[in-house]
């Protein structure tokens, strides 16, 4: 008993100092995950509170002003949304299609899987990539200069790689069984694939198409090259060849390059107005899914 | 051939029904796969043909530009044909680095915390903010590094610009930090449940769980979360034009504005003629940064290969 005492004692200082060491690593660990979310909720509540109380209608659909103080956005805001719903009506059809493919009828071969590993690449490449692309394509090319048509272009074939990889992945997610009970009722490969697979898959697509709307929503390296700093200067344009600034693009040229008397608040009312728009982009895209998500829990 | 009974025409009329269904039915199936078809060949066409126009016209740099000299030089001076891009190729695996350095250990810190600490339904609300971060836009960021993080930045080192690797750093860092973190939380996520109680009945604490358990059994997972946001970090653009200063030279001390690849080519790109040298300089900069992204998924993909915990 008492030669056994001083092992049992270091035992026990061993095991208080593990369990020390175990609070004041968590503890650690905690704080930092706190102090990172702290300051991204208060950046966030930040950009959010400088910019929107300022926001009205005549900021949202005014035209922006060269020198003078009180102009708006409208324009910009219209490009963006403008570019946004083209490139994903050029972007979704192919994207998903070329997903399908892979995951449904493609050969399990060789080139297949160099096909997978050259999307998958294309699908981090840096976006001045592309940009530089479109800008060769449509503005010394073609020589229609900086337009909508060709930022919503550009902006869908940098979106198409994601696309296609994302519903690859959610489609191939699938149960194979889910596909054996369609073929057992009759349906042919299209039928189950467009009434069965889809629907399972349709929580990865649509957490896919809210991060490429995201991306293409934020973008501005491509359409500065491709899409102009400026707009047509006019409301309501739907003119495919006017210029096709966009918000974030605009937030850019404000803070380095414009010459406007209120420079300061357009940047925060736009930044506000940027992060706003995001969240209520993704908010909702992925709201239908929310629904049925909740129906199916009662 | 009789006159048909009643039941005949019936018959027919079924049997003809039946038939105009499955030809719409097949008709409709091979249409699918047509479409589906069209739309990988035209992705693979159209990004092959990126690929090749970048790396074609980048290439043509070396006509007039020794490689030696456009990887080494540090001298950027397209008026007197000095296309050194050694300043631009080393500012950007600086920041990169310098991003890394910050980001990691937080990202996984997080993760661990997500994955690990915090109670379900606290879980539930910081992934879903997590899924929100990702989707602002990268030129926010850039405005609040050139608004908050210059100008503090220039008190607290007396530097007299403030713009540099070090703002972009930080920028890059806040941007990519929930894509590090999300994916690592994912990774985490995947190793079963049974490791982590054969930690406890054998006495070890949940720190020892976590540091000799759960991080080496998700190292691959992890491996790829840092690449991938390595990839973000590398190919942002309009975020470090705001906070790193756009000048050609070196920004080693951190705190002088300096240039890397992207900013470089998005800031000269608008001023130059497309035959010119200084153009086909610039496409073999963005072509760099296609070979550098495109080896980070090759690696990924070795990574997964060799599996995680899930396979």
């Amino acid at each position: 008993m008492n030669n056994q005492a001083p092992g049992l004692h270091g035992k026990m200082s061993r095991l208080r100092i593990r369990r020390l060491m175990n609070r004041l690593v968590l503890s650690i660990i905690s704080i930092i995950s706190a102090t990172v979310f702290l300051i991204i909720l208060s950046l966030l509540y930040m950009i959010v509170r400088k910019g929107l109380p300022d926001i009205d209608i005549h900021f949202l659909i005014g035209l922006p002003e060269e020198i003078d103080a009180g102009g708006g956005v409208g324009p910009f805001l219209w490009n963006s949304i403008y570019i946004l719903v083209l490139s994903l009506l050029l972007s979704l059809p192919i994207g998903i299609g070329a997903g399908i493919f892979l995951a449904e009828y493609a050969p399990n071969n060789r080139i297949m899987e160099w096909v997978r590993a050259a999307i998958e690449s294309l699908a981090s490449v840096p976006s001045i990539v592309f940009g530089l692309f479109g800008y060769a394509l449509f503005v010394e090319y073609f020589q229609i200069g900086v337009t909508i048509l060709g930022a919503s272009i550009t902006l869908a074939l940098l979106n198409l790689p994601v696309l296609a990889r994302v519903s690859e992945e959610a489609i191939t997610a699938v149960p194979s069984t889910w596909r054996e009970a369609s073929f057992a009722l009759g349906a042919t490969k299209a039928q189950t694939i467009v009434k069965t697979v889809l629907p399972a898959a349709m929580k990865g697509i649509l957490t896919g198409i809210s991060l490429v709307a995201c991306r293409a929503f934020g973008e501005s390296a491509i359409i500065l090259l491709v899409g102009g700093t400026s707009s047509s200067g006019e409301m309501w344009d739907f003119h495919l060849l006017s210029e096709g600034a966009t918000l974030p693009v605009h937030l850019w040229y404000i803070q380095s390059e414009a010459l406007v008397a209120d420079a300061q608040q357009i940047a925060q009312k736009t930044s506000a107005l940027l992060v706003l728009l995001v969240l209520f982009l993704s908010f909702i895209i992925r709201f239908p899914l929310w629904l049925s998500q909740r129906k199916k829990r009662y | 051939m009789e006159k048909l009974s009643p039941d005949w025409t019936e018959a027919t009329r079924l049997l003809t029904a039946q038939r105009q269904r499955w030809t719409t039915k097949y008709r409709f199936d091979r249409l699918f796969r047509f479409f589906c078809l069209t739309s990988i060949v035209f992705l693979i066409v159209v990004l092959s043909a990126i690929v090749l126009f970048v790396s074609k016209t980048g290439l043509l740099v070396f006509r007039d530009v020794s490689p030696w000299e456009f990887f080494f030089s540090s001298r950027w001076d397209p008026e007197h044909h000095r296309y050194g891009a050694a300043v631009f190729i080393t500012g950007t695996l600086y920041v990169t680095f310098v991003t890394l350095l910050i980001a990691t250990p937080i990202s996984i810190s997080t993760a661990v915390f997500i994955a690990e600490m915090a109670p379900p339904r606290l879980q539930q609300w910081l992934r879903t903010l997590l899924d929100l971060l990702v989707g602002i836009p990268s030129i926010v960021y850039g405005y609040l590094g050139a608004t908050l993080l210059v100008p503090w930045i220039r008190k607290l080192t007396g530097a007299p610009v403030g713009d540099g690797i070090l703002a972009a750093a930080i920028v890059l860092s806040m941007m990519i930090l929930p894509t590090i973190t999300r994916i690592t939380d994912d990774a985490l996520c995947a190793v079963p449940n049974e490791w982590r109680e054969a930690n406890y009945a054998l006495g070890g604490t949940k720190i020892e769980m976590i540091s000799k358990i759960l991080l080496p059994a998700a190292k691959s997972g992890i491996a790829a979360a840092v690449i991938l946001g390595m990839a973000r970090a590398i190919g942002e653009t309009m975020a470090v034009v705001m906070v790193i200063g756009n000048v050609a030279q070196w920004g080693f001390d951190l705190v002088t504005p300096s240039s890397v690849l992207t900013s470089h080519i998005v800031m000269q790109i608008l001023n130059v003629d497309f035959q010119s040298t200084t153009n086909h300089a610039l496409y073999m900069m963005a072509l760099l940064l296609l070979f550098i992204s495109i080896s980070f998924i090759m690696m990924i993909r070795r990574l997964r290969l060799k599996g995680g915990p899930s396979s």
